[in-house]
This record gives C-alpha cells, structure tokens and sequence, in this order.
C-alpha cells in the first residue's frame, strides 16, 4: 500500500474529504491519516473511524489485509478551522 | 458468524465492565499500540481486564466483524466500543477517559 491509495480509497467514498496520509514506518502496513469531512458532522470518533475504514474495505478488513495499523485523526472542515 | 463465536464475543466483551482487547497482556504487550492504551488506562488507576486476541485467531476475526472495527487494541466499556489506540489517546488528552470510566465502576 502506498499513501496514494489510501487517499484515493477514502476520497472515493468521502468526496469532499481532505486527506494526508503518511507512511509511518516506510514499510507500507502502518499508516497515519488526518480526514477533513463533512460527512463526519453529528458523529462520534467510534463512528467517524467506522466510515473511513468501510472506505477503505479490504485493505484493512481481513486477516489478510495489507495495512496493519492505521492511526486516524478525523475532523469536520469547521472542527479544523476552529484550531 | 456462526452463534456459537458471537455468544463467546459477546460472553468475553462481557467479562469486565473495562474490558481490553489486546495483542499480548499487559505485563507484556505485542505491540506499541496495545502499550499504549494499557499505560493510559493504568494512569487512570481503573481496574481494567484484557484478553489477548494473539492467542485465539477465532476470536481476532470475530470480534473484527462483530465491531466493524478492523484493528487491535480495542476498549469496551460497560459492553460498548470506546474506540481503539487514537481515540483513547485523544480522549484522555481531552481529560474525557477518566469520567468515562469511572462512570463504568
């Protein structure tokens, strides 16, 4: 996995999200993500994190799935511009 | 899922009220997401107990399916996913976990 597939994956489900990935060890299994949305809007973290991983489907679901870990911080645009 | 492996997540996730899901145990932690989420936890000072999901592949993918949550550690309090590494990171920056678990005493 690369961090481009990552972000192709998420922005495929999250059309307007805003996404950046990173390669945490360099070995394509662990990733760190921020995900700006407004799909994320009225939701909790367990549930925001439930989108973003059903987005990425088989990547990460499977005792076969080539991420291992990956560290999400997901936001609203107006969660992002108030920091 | 067959009725069986559901009975026994639900059974398991049922053992303590701050119930871990872990790779390795707390003494000795797999791995640094795991570490982690034990060393906010202990800081907390709740009684919290674990199960180490490296030693019951069954149970692992169960359990990943059950929760539609893909990953280890994951935390349950009173039966209910609080989220996994990040979440509880977070939730303990924001000073959120401690009431959340001692609402779970």
């Amino acid at each position: 996995m690369t961090p481009d597939d990552i972000r192709a994956r998420i922005r495929a489900a999250l059309p307007d999200a805003e996404v950046s990935v990173t390669d945490t060890t360099g070995g394509g299994d662990h990733f760190d993500a921020t995900v700006i949305s407004s799909a994320f809007a009225g939701k909790g973290p367990v549930e925001r994190h439930r989108l973003v991983y059903a987005a990425l489907g088989d990547v990460i679901i499977g005792p076969s799935a080539p991420i291992h870990a990956l560290a999400l911080t997901t936001e609203t645009p107006e969660e992002y511009q108030r920091k | 899922m067959n009725d069986e492996l559901r009975k026994r997540i639900t059974d398991t996730i049922a053992r303590g009220r701050v119930m871990l899901f872990m790779k390795g145990n707390p003494a000795m932690p797999q791995c640094g997401f795991s570490a982690a989420v034990v060393g906010i936890l202990k800081q907390t000072g709740v009684t919290f107990d674990s199960y180490n999901i490296l030693a019951d592949p069954e149970l692992r993918e169960g359990l990943k399916e059950y929760s539609s949550w893909p990953t280890y550690p994951q935390l349950y309090v009173d039966g209910k996913l609080v989220g996994g590494a990040d979440i509880v990171r977070d939730l303990h920056a924001k000073g959120e976990l401690a009431p959340l678990l001692s609402a779970a005493q």
